[in-house]
């Protein structure tokens, strides 16, 4: 491939680490930088060179196939193995090309929003989330995701927090996020524990390779799964264990909000996927029930519950995400369904919506930036005293909604066929009364910013007053790029469809022969 | 050119002038071409179909056929029983386009022509789609000619045309169900029990004016103009006859409809005010004889029913056309308004009284030849009851048209209203129709009786022959019609006789009039009430269900309260039990 011929050679050996070492270390130096702008260009730089290295990654994936990497040149299963195949590679992807053009958006954001003297450890703590979300992603060893995952969730914890200087409210949210990642990390590295205890490794291949001679009888690998579903669970905002997102969306600072909307949880989503199909294996019979019962059953829950909470709140973030959590529930019925177009719909479904969703919340952002709006009532005349921005907002929303022509359609359109072929007539059904509920919570707002006065002051009317250019190329990058890939779908589908290969192909087929073979400690658990 | 013009309808001739009269200016200069076409296009039509039918020595003549959705259409049907009424709509669409010379009305003119067209065009259907189409159309056309009498006729007009309409209906449901059934369209006799006879009969029943079917033409006759009620009279309810006679002749139900529909309106006849709408019922009232005809079904009966109606064309039309020469100069045809008008009327009292005399079906007038042929029939059937009534309205029909409307209209007390005589061109219309139903009726050499009768669907010869001027029928008539003077003179004399008041008389259209609208308004009261009460329990329901919702789901609900950590956690570890639940067991 042609552009591929561009990466230089050390990109495609060393990419998978560069893409995690990186940000961490420069994270770290820059915490100690004296200058503001130079952090946010280092960021800016960082974040721009993972982007590329990913793309490098993810064209070698599809030309090659999956990229090992033993870090440190030291061989698993008793080194760190990291991985890059089918079911990562967008991801990685889609993480690093929205942080870049978040940190775009940075720049005047974070001025506004952070204190002065904090604003250089925003950015380090920005490279530490953003690098612990990659590593997540690309790490093939077990334990290194929950490190990875520690490291993303407290940087997070602090930057949610870091929103208080606009909001004294972010910091009982951050805290209670704080609490709840916690349990949801605990409950995780408890169930890597158990797994541990039973296969001996923590290497993903080697575990479902034994996995598989330990077979689906086995009580603590049902406890394992159990507690990684729950721990993941929380990390992803599964109903009902999203009550800690609404109020760490709500308060954050703007800019790192729509980062950890559109990133957050699509990491974990990728994990409960990467656990669940190739660490497990989704023939096993409760695998398949916990699929069709938790993860699909809570999925439904989902998108009609907070969709109806969407439709009540007064704070445009929180609608927003609430609005995520619905969205959540969308993909959770895609991979609860288990077959390869459900996992097709789920997995386009995590890369469309992180799209529109980053795109919303850019918007809102800029919202606050020009005149302080966090309400909907607010949001009265936008469309004529920020036209531009409001016209991003308009576009991303309709994407929300699943309007023809944007992302959302594409995702829910490919949902609604899985829904048929898997003969769940009903989750038709929900899909449609939940994109019903979504024009009313987002029309709520459209009909705000277009059909309602523009508000005065002492009676004159507000000026237009437009976003700066920092922030309107980023909003209309993403809210452009949801109706490209709305008009045209082959080349995120092509992904879609390559990584629910990955995952239809089951945990069998990872085993490497390049991997020494460790014989399996004998089964201890009740039988 | 003769092959071409014979090879469709002459409907389409009439109607084609009535398109071309529309475009012709309503000028002084430009309205005798109008006329000229309003005149001249029927008695074209009359020459082409003499022509078609008599250039072939058929019984039968079929002809401008057209294939419509898949569907053959015969449009030109012509034989003995068609060509009667083809001939004398024909005389009438002449007799009418005289009558209303005068007259500078555009809307009229094409209408008329439009109507005549659509009434010879459904005569002449072979099939019953081609009647289906001039049906409607004969509704739509004859409508303006209705409105045209001013701004109280446009609610009867909208009457007469929801009837009319609603007979469309009919008769297509009834051709639609009757063409499945039976894989043919072609009108010919239908009877009762073929599948969507009895929508087709009540069709027809509605055109014919049928008893409660029938207030439409009391209603909207009358409100017409001067030409127009002339030109109403004519068409519509003689075709409904026609299609009686051709699709359900000989259905026993017929007879006593038919006798129903002679007596009833003697009654209301008599009581009524309005001289035209008098022959509004006096109409209706030969209509029964013409109904009950087509009940007995035989060949005499059938051979009454097309010489009444060619009579009852031509007297009912100069009865008419008198009541609108009376209205065209005195502004009034109310016979408590009217009276001592043979003294500046004197040719229209003459006219007046040989369509009465005609009616009356004096001897040597045309009633005579006619009505007493259906009478013959309907006692040689042995329709004892019927016969008694078509007796009681044939005195009936003395007393309210053959005296009453000439009485009141020209004699009685003396109105002192001095008025000039009527048009020309009203004259020779009326004189034209008077010296037919004259001539018709007069035997012998010098007489047109045995033309008449010579037109007749079937030969008036052998068993069905029938001789009029026999001495006991003459005889018979004329203590009928002697006995009816008496009894009017006598009445009169005693002070019995309903004088002429201004008054209305409540007929059955008063059910749908003004029951029927105080019923309509009665329900949509209670249904708007009924629908208030129905929005504001389902607004309760759904605010109560909204509330519900908002309660649990709003930012300040149960669902969005921030629950404190400690109670996450419990939430947690019971959605860690779940799934253990569900992996575990299930």
């Amino acid at each position: 491939m042609d552009l591929l011929s561009l990466f230089p050679e050390w990109v495609l050996v060393h990419g998978p680490a560069a893409i995690v070492v990186l940000p961490l270390m420069v994270g770290a130096l820059i915490a100690l930088s004296p200058s503001e702008k130079l952090s946010w260009a280092t960021t800016w730089f960082v974040t721009g060179l993972s982007g590329l290295m990913s793309l490098g990654l993810l064209l070698q994936v599809i030309s090659h196939g999956p990229i090992a990497y033993a870090m440190g040149g030291w061989k698993p299963p008793l080194g760190i193995a990291y991985s890059v195949d089918g079911l990562n590679a967008p991801i990685l992807l889609l993480i690093s090309v929205i942080a870049f053009v978040c940190t775009v958006y940075a720049l005047p954001s974070v001025i506004a929003e952070v204190e002065p003297e904090k604003r250089s450890p925003f950015y380090a703590a920005f490279l530490l989330s953003f690098a612990g979300l990659m590593g997540m992603v690309v790490t093939a060893d077990a334990f290194n995701v929950c490190v990875f995952l520690e490291v993303s969730s407290i940087s997070t914890y602090a930057l949610v927090a870091m929103g208080s200087s606009r909001d004294r409210r972010a910091l009982p949210s951050s805290f209670n996020y704080l609490i709840m990642g916690s349990i949801g990390a605990t409950f995780f590295v408890i169930g890597i524990g158990f797994l541990y205890m039973q296969t001996g490794t923590l290497n993903m291949m080697d575990m479902a390779r034994v996995l598989q001679d330990i077979g689906p009888g086995d009580r603590v690998v049902q406890l394992a799964f159990a507690f990684i579903v729950i721990g993941l669970g929380l990390k992803l905002a599964m109903f009902p264990l999203h009550t800690w997102l609404p109020t760490a969306y709500a308060y954050a600072p703007s800019f790192f909000t729509a980062f950890l909307a559109a990133t957050a949880t699509k990491a974990a989503l990728y994990l409960l996927l990467r656990f669940t199909f190739t660490v497990f294996d989704p023939s096993w019979h409760f695998i398949s029930n916990a699929l069709m019962v938790i993860i699909a059953g809570l999925g439904i829950l989902g998108m009609l519950a907070a969709s109806l909470q969407a439709i009540f709140q007064s704070d445009i973030r929180r609608v927003l995400a609430f609005s995520s959590v619905a969205q959540v529930g969308y993909i959770l019925l895609g991979i609860g369904m288990a077959t390869t177009l459900g996992l097709t719909a789920g997995y386009l479904h995590i890369l469309n919506h992180a799209i529109m969703k980053g795109a919303l919340f850019l918007a809102v952002g800029a919202f606050w930036y020009r005149f302080g709006i966090t309400k909907v009532s607010d949001m009265r005349g936008l469309g004529t005293t920020m036209p531009w921005t409001m016209a991003g907002f308009t576009v991303a929303g309709l994407s929300l909604i699943g309007v023809p022509g944007t992302v959302g359609f594409v995702s829910k359109l490919a949902l609604a066929q899985a829904a048929a072929e898997n003969g769940w007539w009903w989750a038709i059904g929900v899909i449609v009364l939940s994109s019903v509920l979504a024009i009313v919570y987002v029309g709520r707002m459209i009909e705000q910013a277009y059909f309602q006065p523009v508000p005065k002051i002492n009676d004159k009317y507000i000026k237009r007053n437009e976003a700066p250019l920092t922030m309107l190329i980023p909003l209309w990058t993403l809210a452009l790029a949801s109706v490209a890939f709305g008009i045209d779908s082959h080349w995120p589908t092509s992904l879609a469809q390559g990584a629910a290969q990955v995952l239809g192909d089951g945990p069998i087929l990872l085993v490497r022969e390049t991997m020494p073979a460790i014989p399996a400690i004998p089964s201890t658990g009740g039988h | 050119m003769l092959d071409f013009l014979t090879s469709f309808s002459p409907a389409f001739i009439l109607i084609a002038a009535g398109v071309l009269a529309a475009f012709i200016p309503a000028s002084n200069i430009s309205s005798p071409v109008r006329k000229a076409l309003l005149i001249g296009a029927p008695a074209l039509a009359l020459v082409l179909i003499n022509t078609t039918f008599f250039s072939q020595n058929q019984s039968t003549y079929l002809g401008g056929t057209m294939s419509f959705a898949g569907i053959e259409l015969t449009t030109l049907r012509i034989d003995n029983l068609s060509i009667i009424w083809g001939y004398i709509f024909c005389f009438a669409g002449i007799l009418n386009g005289i009558f209303g010379l005068h007259e500078k009305c555009k809307i009229t003119d094409t209408s008329a022509l439009i109507y005549t067209g659509a009434g010879i065009g459904a005569v002449f259907a072979g099939d019953l789609i081609t009647l289906f189409i001039f049906w409607e159309l004969l509704a739509l056309s004859s409508v303006f000619i209705v409105w045209r009498g001013g701004p109280k006729s446009y609610p009867a007009g909208m009457r007469y045309l929801a009837m009319h309409i609603l007979s469309g209906v009919l008769l297509l449901a009834g051709l639609v169900i009757y063409g499945r059934a039976t894989g043919s369209y072609a009108f010919n006799n239908i009877g009762l029990d073929a599948p969507g006879g009895w929508l087709m009969l009540l069709a027809f029943g509605i055109k014919a004016g049928f008893p409660l079917l029938h207030n439409w033409i009391q209603d909207a006759y009358p409100r017409s103009s001067v030409t127009g009620t002339v030109i109403l009279s004519v068409f519509t309810t003689k075709l409904a006859i026609y299609a009686l006679a051709r699709g359900v002749a000989g259905t026993e139900m017929l007879i006593y409809i038919g006798g129903i529909m002679a007596v009833f309106p003697v009654f209301f006849a008599v009581l009524e005010n309005d001289l035209r709408k008098v022959l509004a019922y006096s109409l209706n009232n030969q209509l029964g004889f013409m109904v009950a005809g087509v009940g007995v079904g035989s060949t005499l009966a059938l051979n009454g029913v097309a010489a009444h109606v060619v009579i009852d064309i031509l007297f009912k039309g100069l009865l008419f056309m008198s009541m609108g020469a009376v209205l065209h100069r005195v502004g009034t045809t109310k016979a408590s308004e009217l009276g001592g008008l043979f003294r500046s009327m004197p040719y229209t009292a003459v006219f007046c009284m040989i369509g009465a005399a005609a009616i009356s079906a004096v001897p040597f007038f045309g009633g005579f030849v006619s009505k007493s042929m259906i009478i013959a029939a309907v006692f040689e059937d042995g329709q004892f009851i019927v016969f008694a009534m078509l007796l009681f309205a044939s005195a009936g029909v003395l007393e309210h048209s053959g005296i009453k409307v000439p009485y009141f209209a020209f004699f009685a007390h003396d109105s002192g209203k001095r008025v000039r005589e009527a048009p020309w061109n009203m004259l020779v219309a009326m004189g034209i129709a008077a010296f037919f139903c004259i001539y018709l009726a007069i035997p012998g050499p010098f007489g047109g009786m045995q033309y008449l009768y010579n037109m007749l669907p079937s030969e008036v010869a052998g068993e069905a022959k029938f001789i009029p001027y026999s001495a006991d029928h003459v005889v018979f008539q004329m203590q009928l019609i002697m006995a009816a003077v008496f009894a009017f003179a006598l009445l009169k004399r005693v002070g019995l006789y309903p004088p002429e008041r201004r008054a209305q008389i409540l007929d059955f259209d008063w059910t749908y009039r003004r029951l029927g609208l105080a019923l309509v308004k009665w329900i949509s009261a209670i249904w708007s009430r009924l629908g208030a009460f129905v929005t504001y329990m389902l607004k309760k329901f759904f605010g109560m269900i909204g509330r519900r919702i908002y309660q649990v789901f709003s930012p300040a609900g149960t669902f969005s309260q921030d629950a404190p950590s400690g109670i996450a956690a419990v939430l947690i570890s019971g959605m860690l039990a779940a799934v253990l639940l569900v992996v575990y067991f299930f």
